[in-house]
């Protein structure tokens, strides 16, 4: 429900005109409801940004996470998808 | 990695029937400066509580739709979990909450110069929501007058 939650608050944001990206767990989900930029996070479920007490690797989630913004090539509905580096 | 199938039956039967809302159309809003310049909010649906505020309401039917505003000067370690899913392992989160509020991890991407600035107020809901139509009719947008009236320029969002 949380990816489902996200994805509709994003849209209102970017309805209102605040580019978003939201990340999301469960790719069916991503699919279906199509947030405006998503990131698909290969990690289990309350675990958004990879691992606790991991600082570096949780920036890494949103450095990849932000940087889409800042893509002028991407469209509405994009999804992409999160290769942790370790 | 997240699946359905680490989920209870009564879960995994419930979302199988579920009607998902779909974005159609799907807004969108091209960034229009370097993130270095942007001021940056974070949206999490962890379903944390700054001190002092109320928990999220678990009798709600169709969930809580509300949402908690949290100061940037807030401490993660002052975050109360009240997300009222048993679907997922709270134990990290609650051990880190940066792990899916990730206050302390956005202020450091404004010290590293790779964010401008970190905006004043973030939102905190709380994700476990059903019965999405007062969230996108009331909360959600509510939500995103406080972002706008801060002048955000890129929001970032984490469920859970």
């Amino acid at each position: 429900m949380c990816n489902q939650t996200v994805g509709l608050i994003a849209a209102e944001l970017e309805s209102k005109g605040i580019p978003t990206v939201t990340l999301q767990l469960l790719r069916s989900i991503a699919e279906a409801v199509k947030p405006p930029r998503g990131l698909w996070v290969p990690f289990a479920h309350g675990y958004p940004l990879h691992k606790p007490g991991e600082p570096e690797l949780q920036k890494n989630v949103m450095r990849r996470a932000l940087e889409m913004a800042a893509d002028p090539a991407l469209e509405a509905g994009v999804l992409e998808d999160y290769r942790p580096m370790e | 990695m997240a699946t359905t199938k680490e989920l209870k039956m009564t879960v995994r039967l419930f979302l199988k029937a579920y009607r998902w809302r779909e974005n159609n159309p799907i807004p969108w809003t091209p960034l229009t400066k370097p993130l270095s310049e942007c001021r940056v909010a974070l949206v999490s649906s962890a379903g944390f509580v700054p001190p002092g505020q109320a928990k999220f309401d678990e009798s709600v039917r169709g969930g809580d739709s509300s949402f908690r505003i949290v100061p940037k000067d807030t401490k993660p370690g002052d975050l109360a979990d009240s997300h009222r899913s048993e679907s997922f392992d709270h134990t990290a989160m609650e051990a880190d909450p940066d792990l899916a509020f990730p206050l302390t991890r956005i202020m450091e991407l404004e010290a590293e110069g790779f964010i401008g600035q970190v905006a004043p107020r973030h939102l905190s809901y709380m994700g476990s929501i059903t019965a999405p139509g007062n969230l996108m009719r009331e909360s959600a947008p509510a939500g995103a007058a406080i972002l706008v009236e801060d002048q955000v320029d890129l929001v970032l969002l984490v469920p859970v």
